[in-house]
């Protein structure tokens, strides 16, 4: 939904930004007119809310009562486009994700962006458009931001950096050193999904699926979690490294190990296929959607059947539970009945042919 | 040894000797340069963008066979 | 996925784990050597070994071509890459291996070498008549499953005449990885049967195997790649081992015929012949176990086309892979072993990828460890 630009009704002082067929230039990036035109007709014109319209360095913002999370990450991913979503729409989802994981009600964005000379202005504003859409879905404002720019070749088109700020509800007390032995382990979706989707995408990897990232906000998920159980453990989504290293992380944090259950994991039939192809292990896959949870085993049903019910939360599954194990291993037990090791990543999984 | 799968052949091309091929969905195009007679609805073994061999389908379902029958006896003990 | 997913069924591995039970003499050990890597990969990533009785134990092979490949054919490799600013192809399972001095082909990329990674050898080819004014080099590895491959890319290159690609030939041959197993240098053989390779097999056929087999008097199952072919293939050779025969069976039926691919054969044999020695990470020179280039293709020969001089492989002291590989040591009795040599620090070949012994028990399997007194296991 594109936003009136609330400087419409005053006469403009700038010339129309050819976004049609103009590029990025240094000068963009230099804090000029130019900059100032940039800013004003493709960010402004499609981020636009009150904070951002207040038009200074910084937005300023009145805050309850109560705790705040705040957290940051960077977008770089290749390519910029891919079935699913692009670079814009997983900069507001990730860093919106990060808040959600601390059960924080997420407020606020910022985003910082470094263009590529060159890059054509329409491909940024279909990334900014995306931005402000999946902004709106998640019920956050991109209220201050950042652009500078790169020579040529010294990008990758564009890069995205994001803060967030939210307000976490007083019952909520989430933490990764939280797991206790008995707790159990909940899945909240589809293993692998947005690192299949990439792959496809790449060029000499060659093979066609109809499978598509599953970023995505996960904000409401988490509320609606939240209300039936507010004691959670902790979450935490699965990104980079896949299901694996998140495991390993909160079994690290909490000195604890876990059990999985090979045969409980969701996975579609074509990420399945993909990574038989390429010879990767789904739990090593990124995800960009999806949560795991640790609770109580008295509240994994409760907690299941109410993410179940949720558009993110249909293929939700118990997955495991954690167990005592001062060496935090992480096991599975296999499809056959036997068990492995899940371990943490070792350097970056690539595809193999032996 | 080294990672071959079957996948199904959708498609073949054959004046550029390959075929376009299915693993549960995934297509992916091959070349046919080491095997011969290939048709539609056949299962090849798949290797480095190759197709390795042709899967002889009825001794696979022999196998299948004596799996089911090892699975339903062990069942009754 | 069809033809998969059939064998991966719990009930059936349920079902030949207790035949396998039923079928083990209690009074002797079945020692069962997987000559194959991805064989290796398959047992430790199913679990297979908590399936199985405790007299029945896996020993490890060299069949990782990843993993016996030298250090001097990564030297080698970077200093075409440097001294000839060519682009290096090569599959991804080799940025890791190691090199002297710590090096390797990821770290070389790292520092600027054009080394690029490649699914198919007609990705090299492309890449070649995408920059027809740089050299590509294609690192050719693996066993008989991705010689033929490199065989049609050669021959193509060479009926479009690509001035400026050329192969850097690796490709090992399984026979004589066996031959050394089956002939250590003290005479101590304490394997008692054979898991075969499969996608190799699917290539030679199993008669191949037969010489071995009649020679050495071990039985050898040809095996497919999914847990339940190695569980099947696993209770073949033990009825053989048990009646005290030594014959070769052909457990991937529906893959491996006796005389294997003819077609791949031929072109195998139109575009290379044997070496009369190679170098093998962990086994030492072998005769006759290698593939170079034959000289009607030689305008395709990296070798020829871009000499270097490296010095000869050294392999770290104290590595025990050698031990390992032949089955006489266990990755944990290596003093090396998850100290200073871990999946992302490699030392020595059995670590290089995930199909070598000491990866797959680092990665899949160092919970069993006894040293960690874990319970898991059975509290599960």
């Amino acid at each position: 939904m594109k936003h009136k630009s609330i400087t419409s009704t005053i006469r403009t002082p700038f010339n129309r930004l050819d976004i049609k067929n103009g590029r990025v230039e240094l000068v963009h990036g230099s804090g000029g007119r130019a900059s100032a035109q940039l800013i004003e007709m493709l960010f402004k014109t499609h981020f636009d809310n009150d904070l951002l319209a207040q038009n200074n360095d910084q937005a300023l913002f009145a805050v309850d009562a109560g705790r705040l999370v705040m957290t940051t990450d960077s977008y770089v991913v290749s390519p910029l486009f891919f079935p699913g979503g692009d670079i814009g729409s997983l900069a507001v989802h990730g860093t919106v994700n990060d808040l959600a994981m601390g059960g924080a009600v997420p407020l606020y964005l910022s985003v910082a962006f470094i263009l590529e000379e060159g890059l054509a202005l329409k491909v940024l504003e279909k990334i900014v458009i995306s931005m402000a859409r999946a902004a709106t879905e998640a019920g956050v404002k991109i209220i201050t931001g950042d652009t500078k720019v790169v020579e040529r070749g010294k990008g990758d088109g564009v890069y995205i950096s994001s803060t967030g700020i939210g307000r976490v509800p007083s019952a909520v007390n989430f933490s990764g050193d939280q797991a206790q032995p008995g707790d159990a382990i909940i899945l909240s979706g589809s293993l692998g999904d947005h690192g299949i989707a990439i792959m496809s995408h790449r060029e000499n990897l060659q093979f066609e699926t109809q499978i598509v990232s599953d970023s995505a906000s996960l904000a409401d998920l988490v509320a609606c979690m939240i209300e039936v159980v507010p004691g959670i453990r902790c979450l935490r989504d699965p990104t980079r490294g896949g299901l694996a290293t998140t495991l390993n992380e909160l079994a690290q944090q909490s000195r604890v190990g876990m059990l999985i259950h090979e045969n409980t994991l969701p996975i579609k039939p074509q990420v399945s296929a993909a990574c038989e192809l390429l010879g990767l292990d789904p739990l090593y896959v990124a995800n960009e959607g999806k949560l795991v949870c640790i609770c109580d085993p008295n509240d994994a049903r409760k907690l299941l059947s109410v993410m179940r019910q949720h558009p993110l939360g249909q293929d939700a599954s118990i997955i495991g539970r954690v167990l005592a194990d001062e060496h935090a291993f992480v096991q599975m037990e296999t499809l056959l009945g036997g068990y492995r090791m899940v371990d943490w990543l070792s350097g970056e999984q690539l595809p193999r042919i032996c | 040894m080294c990672l071959a799968m079957p996948v199904q052949v959708i498609s073949v091309d054959i004046s550029a000797d390959t075929a376009k091929v299915s693993l549960g969905g995934i297509l992916k195009e091959v070349s046919l340069a080491l095997v011969d007679d290939v048709s539609v609805g056949d299962y090849l073994l798949i290797h480095v963008g190759f197709a390795l061999n042709k899967l002889d389908e009825d001794e696979a379902t022999k196998t299948l066979e004596i799996f089911a029958e090892l699975a339903r006896l062990h069942a009754m003990e | 996925m069809k033809y998969i997913d059939e064998f991966r069924q719990r009930d059936v591995a349920q079902a030949l784990a207790s035949e396998i039970k039923k079928t083990v003499r209690p009074d002797r050990f079945y020692r069962l050597m997987e000559f194959c890597g991805g064989h290796t990969h398959a047992i430790f990533r199913y679990g297979l070994p908590d399936l199985m009785p405790d007299n029945v134990e896996f020993i490890h092979g060299p069949g990782c071509p990843v993993c016996v490949l030298p250090s001097s054919c990564i030297d080698r490799a970077i200093e075409r890459v440097q001294g000839y600013d060519a682009i290096l192809c090569t599959y991804a399972d080799m940025l890791r291996v190691p090199a002297s001095g710590g090096s390797s082909l990821f770290k070389a990329k790292a520092a600027g070498a054009d080394i690029r990674m490649v699914y198919s050898p007609f990705d090299a080819l492309k890449i070649s008549q995408d920059n027809p004014q740089r050299q590509v080099i294609f690192l050719a590895i693996g066993f008989e499953t991705t010689t033929p491959p490199t065989a049609v890319v050669i021959k193509q290159a060479a009926a479009i005449k690509q001035p400026n690609f050329s192969v850097d030939c690796n490709h090992v041959l399984t026979p004589a990885a066996l031959l050394a197993i089956l002939t250590p240098a003290d005479g101590q053989l304490n394997i008692d049967g054979f898991i075969g390779p499969s996608h190799v097999s699917t290539v030679i056929g199993s008669e191949p195997y037969e010489f071995f087999a009649r020679t050495y008097k071990k039985p050898m199952v040809i095996s497919g790649f999914e847990p339940l072919d190695v569980m099947q293939s696993i209770l073949m050779l033990i009825h053989q081992i048990n009646r005290e025969t030594y014959c070769v069976e052909n457990q991937y039926s529906r893959a491996v015929t006796p005389g294997g691919n003819r077609k791949a054969q031929a072109l195998m044999a139109e575009v290379f012949t044997q070496t009369k020695s190679f170098e093998w990470r962990g086994l030492g020179h072998l005769p006759h176990s290698a593939l170079q280039i034959r000289e009607n293709f030689s305008a395709y020969d990296a070798n020829l086309r871009f000499p270097v001089e490296t010095a000869p492989a050294s392999e770290v002291k104290s590595c025990r892979c050698p031990e390992i590989i032949r089955g006489i040591k266990k990755p944990h009795q290596c003093k090396l072993f998850g100290t200073s040599c871990t999946p992302e620090n490699p030392l020595g070949a059995c670590m290089v990828s995930s199909e070598g012994a000491c990866a797959a028990y680092w990665s899949y399997g160092r919970f069993r460890d006894p040293r960690y007194k874990i319970n898991t296991i059975n509290e599960a």
